[in-house]
């Protein structure tokens, strides 16, 4: 238990510097690449959490998907070298720092509002959902049972971005 | 057990997410910073599905899908508007500006 802390708060600890690093670098190569790390460490997270199959597509979709396509953007629009600051001036600074910490606070205060013990599972049911019908199958039965029709409905939803992208990426519009 | 920690670590990250979509101007950033986001709200699902029943990770299967197709728009969109005006500086981009 106390190793299981351990490791979650190393792995916490380099999400938040990473995504602090992600934030705050010129250069988008290295935001992009310290996103990256982000996405690892929120993987191992859910390792943590009973999620092993998210972690799993958290590492092929994001880590390798959705952010090779933004690297690919950057180097296609030539924006690998870091220019000038593009952070706003003073006052945007001041006050966005002030709103993102006014938000932090109301999330953090919103975390004391207990969950009703009417909602709630019994301590330890998903991970041993997971270990009687193994970790896929307690994913896919309710993915393909319960949530069938928003899983269709997302089929249509990539097939309408695919037009969407080509149609925005073509060179005559 | 986890379930404090997951939540403040979340609301960490989004709360990070938040500022860099206000405090950067480079829309590539800034678009990695709604990934951010995103991510930190997935976090919290896992969280919560350890104590909800395990329906709060298939909703991680429907965010991850949304976020896909949201990156390639967003990126064809981006490679319009370079197209057009050699930049992706949100200073520069200022046509709905009174």
């Amino acid at each position: 238990m106390a190793g299981t802390l351990i490791v979650f708060w190393a792995f916490a600890g380099l999400a938040v510097v990473s995504a602090l690093c992600c934030i705050t670098r010129r250069s988008p190569v290295a935001s992009a690449l310290w996103l990256v790390v982000t996405l690892f460490s929120l993987a191992a997270l859910f390792v943590l959490l009973d999620a092993q199959f998210l972690a799993v597509l958290q590492v092929l979709v994001y880590a390798g998907a959705i952010m090779v396509l933004f690297l690919f953007v950057i180097m296609l629009l030539n924006l690998g070298r870091a220019g000038p600051t593009d952070l706003r001036g003073p006052a945007g600074l001041g006050v966005g720092v002030l709103l993102s910490g006014l938000l932090l606070v109301q999330l953090l205060a919103l975390r004391q509002a207990g969950l009703s013990p009417s909602v709630a599972v019994a301590p330890g049911a998903v991970a041993r959902i997971a270990a009687e019908q193994g970790m896929v199958p307690a994913i896919a039965r309710p993915l393909f049972g319960a949530y069938l029709v928003p899983f269709e409905i997302t089929s249509v939803l990539l097939l309408a971005a695919i037009v969407g992208a080509v149609v925005l990426a073509k060179r005559r519009l | 057990m986890l379930l404090g920690p997951s939540l403040a670590v979340s609301a960490v990250l989004f709360a990070l997410g938040v500022a860099g979509v206000l405090l950067r101007r480079n829309a590539i950033v800034i678009f990695m910073c709604v990934e951010l986001m995103l991510n930190a709200v997935n976090l919290t699902f896992v969280a919560l599905a350890q104590q909800l029943g395990v329906a709060g990770q298939i909703f991680v299967f429907f965010v991850m899908a949304v976020a896909a197709a949201e990156a390639g728009v967003g990126l064809a969109i981006m490679l319009a508007i370079y197209r057009h005006r050699q930049t992706v500086n949100l200073q520069n981009i200022n046509l709905l500006r009174g």
